[in-house]
């Protein structure tokens, strides 16, 4: 339940009757905006919007096949955050993989893929890593942590991804209209908010970093709508408990050790440069890519999927033409109704009589 | 998943920590934030401390609904 102090901040942005159209790029914001029921609580005239906030929704779907191609290698175990597993490839997912007798080990945290490795001393451990900047700097620990203690059985499939270089594309592509943005808590807490000025100086849009409960959301929302109501385009902070403007300098230096920036590609988005991480020539050995040279041909997505424009904010999920009959989270097509934090499935379970 | 639950620090050992929320108890690593003591209150992301809780900031809800004016 909202307490009295949501009231009236919900109050208070009605009375600004400001007309605006604001973007979450994090998937625990989506979620946590489905299960509160924000978007029929505030006026009409606000409308929100989810973007590419979701690190398992914009896996390409060339690096979910070279996943379940490992899978299938003898002598290989896949290790995964659980997100992945149900995610459909091109012919088949990673828990059919597994049911038809390959190893994928599902794991809490990328330093349970180490003692995976010390205690198959005789298999290969290929760990997933997904994820945005805030899961980057624990990947890199955990590389760090394998070389220091020479363990030669382990590797990662590396296919994280930064979020500021997609905001840009997507406010390039010009798709969708934006009056400002709900940036991510968790990957300020490691980036800081600086790496969002772009915003401003750019594109003359405000952002506000906001926490993960309703209130946080609620309470950054008023935020935005006071910058617009005021014609402000600043980059600010609600969730002050956790971010600094400066980020985490800790994980920040992990992250540049190990790893530099390259370009990835982005299911929705399409190949962007300088929008993702590899490992740098130093711990190049981890790479598994290098170490297992598969070739993934014609990697395609279930036709019809409206996963890409979902990500894109084009396509709410319940106008795409699968949504609920032919894609549920029992029998998902794609990514967006796999996972929790997909805009599709959090769409399915809260929001479906809208 | 992001969890925004912050999650008190109990033990300390090296870089490993125990941290306890809601009676469970959990093992951690404290690479990001080494300057992290018994007491005090992380956000954690798959297994790693990623961030320190500000106390001073913790009731930044009521003061920001302060300065917005909206209750008194």
């Amino acid at each position: 339940m909202l307490s009295l102090e949501t009231n009236k901040v919900l109050e208070s942005i009605a009375k600004m009757d400001v007309s605006a159209h604001f973007m979450e790029v994090c998937g625990t914001h989506t979620v946590s905006i489905a299960r509160s029921g924000l978007k029929k609580l505030l006026p009409e005239s606000i409308k929100l919007i989810s973007g590419p906030g979701c690190p398992v929704c914009v896996t390409s779907q060339s690096d979910i096949d070279y996943a379940i191609a490992l899978a299938r290698q003898p002598g290989v175990i896949v290790a995964t955050f659980g997100d992945m597993v149900r995610v459909p490839g091109t012919e088949t997912s990673l828990l059919e993989t597994k049911a038809s007798g390959g190893k994928v080990e599902v794991v809490y945290s990328p330093l349970d893929s180490l003692n995976l490795a010390e205690a198959h001393p005789r298999e290969q451990v290929v760990f997933l890593a997904v994820g945005f900047e805030t899961t980057a700097p624990l990947i890199a620990r955990t590389v760090q942590l394998a070389k220091a203690k020479g363990i030669s059985n382990l590797s990662f499939l590396i296919m994280h991804k930064l979020i500021p270089p997609a905001m840009r594309q997507l406010l390039q592509m010009k798709e969708v209209k934006l009056d400002g943005f709900l940036l991510p808590g968790h990957v300020c807490a490691v980036i800081g908010s600086r790496p969002f000025l772009f915003l401003k100086e750019e594109f003359g849009l405000p952002g506000v970093v906001a926490g993960f409960e309703a209130e946080d959301i609620l309470l950054a929302l008023f935020m935005l709508a006071q910058q617009k109501k005021e014609g402000r385009a600043e980059i600010e902070i609600q969730y002050r408990r956790v971010v600094r403007q400066e980020g985490n300098p800790n994980a920040l230096k992990a992250m540049e050790e190990v790893f530099e920036v390259g370009e990835a590609e982005w299911r929705g988005l399409g190949i962007i440069p300088h929008s993702g991480l590899v490992l740098r020539q130093s711990f190049s050995d981890f790479d598994a890519r290098n170490r297992f040279s598969l070739e993934i041909k014609d990697s395609r997505e279930y036709p019809l999927c409206g996963c890409g424009e979902v990500l894109r904010g084009v396509l709410a999920p319940q106008e795409c033409p699968l949504f609920g009959t032919v894609c549920t989270p029992d029998s998902p097509v794609g990514p967006c109704m796999v996972s929790s934090e997909g805009s599709c499935a959090a769409a399915f379970h809260y929001e479906r009589e809208t | 998943m992001c969890l925004g639950v912050p999650v008190k620090i109990v033990e300390i050992e090296g870089q490993d920590a125990l941290v306890e929320s809601g009676g469970l108890r959990q093992k951690i690593r404290l690479d990001f934030v080494p300057e992290a003591q018994i007491g005090d209150y992380v956000i954690v992301h798959a297994g790693f401390a990623i961030a320190l809780l500000e106390k001073e900031e913790a009731l930044e809800t009521l003061e920001l609904l302060k300065d917005a004016d909206v209750i008194p």
